[in-house]
C-alpha cells in the first residue's frame, strides 16, 4: 500500500508548475477566446516537451507510457493553473482509446503525434459528454457511443459558462471500430478521463484555496484583514479538509484503474469527492474575494467555471453516485 | 503508488480475522455501565491479552506485538468489521498508555502498563472542568507541593467512565503564578482515594457514560507525575494528538458502518426509488474510504502536527452524517432500532468532544492555513476538549 507521489512525481509536478507560472496562462486564454488558437497550440507543446503529452501514449508510440498515477499528477497541475483546451480528451481519454481499440494502424498514425503534442484530440462520449469540448482546436474528433467508435463530424457549436470552452454538437462519421471488445475500450478510456478531470477538479480546488487564503491575509476590513473572521476562518478551514480528504480517492483511483473490479467503483467515488471539494472551494474562494471575484478582469471566473463546467461533464455527480452504489451491491 | 498489502501484513490480518471470527461473543455483551456488563467487558479484554491482541502495537515487554502502524490499523479494522466489543479500556488503552510509552518512567510502564491491558485497572480522562472545556488550559483545579508528591483539589467534568473506571489521569494547575500553559501538570489518580467522590451524569441517550469528579486534597506521589511538573501542557498535547487522530477513531470504524448502511440501502425496508437518500449512502462510503485511504497515505508520509485537527473535523462531520442518513433510510422504523440509533446518539457527541469542531476549524485556519490569528485571546489556542467516548 503506497499513496504517496515519488520523489520523481513530485519533481515532475514542480517541474510543469514553473513551467505553468511562467506561461501566462490568461493572455493565452484570452487570446483564444478571440479566436486565436495558436497560443494555445504553442501552450500544449510545451507541455507535451515536458512529457505530458506522452503520458497515456506507449513508449513504442513516443510516449513514456507511465502509469495513470503520472497522469494524475500532470492534470491536477494543469487544473491548477486552469489550462484551457480538452485536456482530459487529449492528456488521458482519445490516447488510451486508440491504445485500447488495440488496431496499430490507428495508433501509428495519431499516437506519435498524440504523443508529441502535435495532435490536439477531443471526444463526444454520450450521456457523459454529450458534446465534443473545443473541437474547433481539436485535429481529431472522435464520437464513442456504446459498442462503436467513429470520427466525429462536428456541428453547431456552443458557448460555455466556462468562456474558455465551446461545446460542439457532433454526428456520426466513418467507423473507426465496433463490438464488444470496442465497448470494453470506451470504458477504460472514459474511466481515464474520468480520472484526469477528477485531477483537474482537485488542482483548481488548490488554486482556488489558495487564492481565498491569499486574499484573506492581505484584503483589510473594519481594521483587520478578513482573514481574522472566524466565519472567514471556518469556511476555508471546512474547504481544506474537504480537499485533503478527495486527494487520496484520487490516487486510491489511479491505482484501482487498472484492476477489473474496483476501477469503476473508485474512479467514480474519486469525480464524485475532488467535484465535491473543488466546488465547495469555488464557491468559498468567490464569497472571500466578494465583488472583485466577481470581474473578468480578476480572473478567478476561470477557476470557478472551469471547477462548475468539470463537475458535470465527464458523468455528473450523481451518475456517478449511481454507478458506486451500483458496484457496492451488484 | 500501489494499493497491495505485503504477505506479512496478509497473514497478519488473516491471523486477526480468523481468532475475531472464532471469539466475538453472538450478542452484545451488556453495556459498561452495568456490573455485568463491567464484568463482561474487562473478560473480553483478558481474553484479548491472552490471544496477544490486546495492544498489538505496543512494545513486546508491555503485552503488545510491536506491529507496524499499518499492520495496527489492519487490526481495527478487522475489530470493527467483526463487530466486537466496545474497548472499555479505550482511554488507558488508546490514550495513557501511548502517553507513557513516550513520556513516562520505566517505573510508571512497568507498574501501570500491564493491569490497564488485562483491564485489572480501567482508566478514565479528567481534563475538562465546568469552566475549561474548549479552553482547556483555563483549568483551576489545583496541585499543591505536599512532602513527596501533590495534594489535588477542584473539579472535574465530562469524565467518560469514570463511574466504572478505577483511575484517571488528567492536568492539574501546580504553580499558579506561571502562565496559563506553563504551570499545568499531568497526574494520575485513584478513584477510590479518600477525597475523591465521582458523581455520575446521565448523558443523552440515557447512559452515566461521563461523570463529575470532585477532588478535595487528593495526594498523589510524585511517582504519578507523567513527564516533568510544569510540564503537563506538553504532556497532554500528545495525548491529544492520539485522541483526535487514528488511535481512537481508527478508519475501520467507520468503514463498518457504512458498510452496514450499504447492505442497510440495499435490503432496504423503504422506496429504493429515492435516488436523493441512495445519493447520501454512497457519500457516506466515499467518505468512509476517504478517511481509510487518507490513513494509508499518512503512513507513508506524515502530516504535521495539526494535521489531527483536520481529521477529527472530517470523522465527527462524516459519523454524523452517516448515522443521519442510516435513520432516514429506515424512515419511521428507525426510532425502534436500537443499534441505528444508539450508533446515531453517540456520533453527536463527535464534533464536541476531543476538541469541539469550532477549536480544530480555528486551528485549521490558522495553524494550517496559515490565516492571521483570531482576535486577540489570553493566550495560545491550540486546546484539546478533555472527553472522549
Amino acid at each position: 500500500m503506497n499513496l504517496v507521489p515519488s520523489a520523481e512525481q513530485d519533481r515532475f509536478a514542480a517541474v510543469l508548475h514553473d513551467l505553468l507560472s511562467a506561461a501566462d496562462v490568461p493572455a493565452v486564454v484570452e487570446r483564444g477566446a478571440r479566436g486565436d488558437a495558436a497560443p494555445g497550440r504553442a501552450l500544449w507543446s510545451r507541455l507535451a516537451d515536458a512529457g505530458v503529452a506522452g503520458l497515456a501514449v506507449p513508449e513504442r508510440w513516443g510516449g513514456t507510457g507511465g502509469e495513470p498515477a503520472d497522469l494524475v499528477i500532470a492534470a491536477e497541475v494543469l487544473g491548477h493553473h486552469a489550462v484551457p483546451g480538452p485536456v482530459a480528451e487529449t492528456l488521458a481519454a482519445v490516447p488510451a482509446l486508440l491504445v485500447a481499440l488495440g488496431d496499430d494502424r490507428l495508433g501509428d498514425k495519431w499516437l506519435p503525434e498524440l504523443a508529441a503534442g502535435r495532435v490536439v484530440a477531443t471526444l463526444a462520449a454520450p450521456p457523459w459528454l454529450p458534446y465534443a469540448a473545443d473541437a474547433h482546436a481539436a485535429d481529431l474528433v472522435l464520437l464513442a457511443a456504446g459498442d462503436t467508435v467513429r470520427l466525429a463530424r462536428t456541428g453547431p457549436a456552443h458557448g460555455s459558462m466556462d468562456y474558455t470552452r465551446r461545446l460542439f454538437e457532433v454526428s456520426p462519421g466513418g467507423t473507426l471500430a465496433a463490438g464488444p471488445d470496442t465497448a470494453t475500450a470506451v470504458a477504460r478510456a472514459l474511466d481515464l478521463g474520468v480520472l484526469a478531470a477528477s485531477a483537474q477538479l482537485l488542482g483548481a480546488g488548490c488554486a482556488l484555496l489558495e487564492a481565498a487564503v491569499a486574499h484573506a491575509r492581505t484584503r483589510v476590513q473594519f481594521g483587520r484583514p478578513i482573514g481574522r473572521f472566524q466565519a472567514v476562518q471556518h469556511r476555508l478551514a471546512d474547504v481544506a479538509v474537504g480537499l485533503e480528504f478527495a486527494r487520496p480517492l484520487l490516487y486510491a483511483a489511479a491505482v484501482a484503474v487498472e484492476s477489473a473490479d474496483a476501477a469503476a467503483r473508485d474512479v467514480s467515488a474519486a469525480k464524485v469527492a475532488c467535484g465535491n471539494a473543488a466546488h465547495q472551494a469555488a464557491r468559498a474562494a468567490l464569497q472571500v474575494h466578494g465583488a472583485i471575484g466577481y470581474t473578468r478582469e480578476h480572473g478567478l471566473g476561470r477557476w470557478l467555471t472551469k471547477v462548475r463546467v468539470l463537475t458535470l461533464a465527464w458523468g455528473t455527480p450523481s451518475q456517478h453516485r449511481a454507478r458506486v452504489m451500483a458496484e457496492l451491491t451488484r | 503508488m500501489n494499493l497491495e498489502f505485503d504477505a506479512a501484513a496478509l497473514a497478519f490480518r488473516d491471523e486477526v480475522r480468523g481468532w475475531l471470527a472464532a471469539n466475538v461473543p453472538d450478542t452484545r455483551l451488556p453495556s459498561v455501565d452495568t456490573p455485568e456488563g463491567n464484568a463482561a467487558h474487562r473478560a473480553w479484554e483478558r481474553r484479548l491479552d491472552d490471544a496477544g491482541l490486546a495492544v498489538v502495537s505496543w512494545p513486546v515487554e508491555y503485552g503488545g506485538r510491536a506491529v507496524s502502524p499499518l499492520h495496527a490499523l489492519l487490526f481495527e479494522e478487522e475489530y470493527h468489521a467483526a463487530g466486537a466489543p466496545a474497548r472499555i479500556g479505550q482511554n488507558g488503552l488508546f490514550l495513557l498508555g501511548p502517553t507513557l510509552l513516550r513520556h513516562g518512567t520505566a517505573e510508571q510502564r512497568d507498574r501501570i502498563l500491564p493491569p490497564m491491558v488485562r483491564a485489572d485497572e480501567v482508566w478514565a480522562q479528567a481534563w475538562s472542568e465546568p469552566e475549561a472545556g474548549s479552553d482547556l488550559a483555563a483549568i483551576r483545579s489545583r496541585g499543591r507541593r505536599t512532602d513527596g508528591g501533590w495534594l489535588l483539589s477542584g473539579q472535574k467534568t465530562w469524565s467518560s467512565r469514570a463511574t466504572v473506571a478505577d483511575k484517571a489521569f488528567g492536568l492539574f494547575r501546580t504553580d499558579p503564578q506561571a502562565s496559563r500553559h506553563r504551570g499545568l501538570t499531568s497526574v494520575m489518580f485513584d478513584l477510590r482515594a479518600p477525597g475523591v467522590t465521582v458523581r455520575p451524569i446521565r448523558q443523552l441517550d440515557g447512559d452515566p457514560g461521563f461523570a463529575e469528579i470532585f477532588l478535595d486534597d487528593v495526594f498523589v506521589p510524585d511517582s504519578d507525575v507523567i513527564g516533568e511538573p510544569g510540564d503537563g501542557w506538553r504532556v497532554a498535547m500528545s495525548t491529544a494528538g492520539d485522541e483526535r487522530g487514528q488511535t481512537l477513531r481508527s478508519p475501520g470504524r467507520f468503514l463498518a458502518a457504512a458498510e452496514r448502511l450499504v447492505a442497510l440501502w440495499r435490503n432496504g425496508v423503504d422506496d429504493h426509488g429515492d435516488s436523493a437518500t441512495r445519493d447520501r449512502v454512497v457519500d457516506a462510503w466515499i467518505g468512509a474510504r476517504a478517511y481509510r485511504m487518507h490513513t494509508f497515505a499518512a503512513l507513508d508520509a506524515p502530516k504535521g502536527p495539526f494535521a489531527a485537527s483536520a481529521t477529527k473535523l472530517f470523522w465527527s462531520e462524516l459519523d454524523v452524517a452517516l448515522h443521519e442518513t442510516a435513520l432516514d433510510v429506515l424512515g419511521a422504523h428507525a426510532e425502534t432500532d436500537a443499534a441505528w440509533t444508539d450508533g446515531y446518539l453517540f456520533a453527536l457527541a463527535g464534533p464536541i468532544y476531543a476538541g469541539t469542531n469550532e477549536v480544530h476549524r480555528g486551528i485549521v485556519a490558522e495553524r494550517m492555513l496559515g490565516l492571521p490569528r483570531e482576535e486577540p485571546r489570553p493566550a495560545s489556542h491550540d486546546t484539546s476538549r478533555a472527553v472522549s467516548r
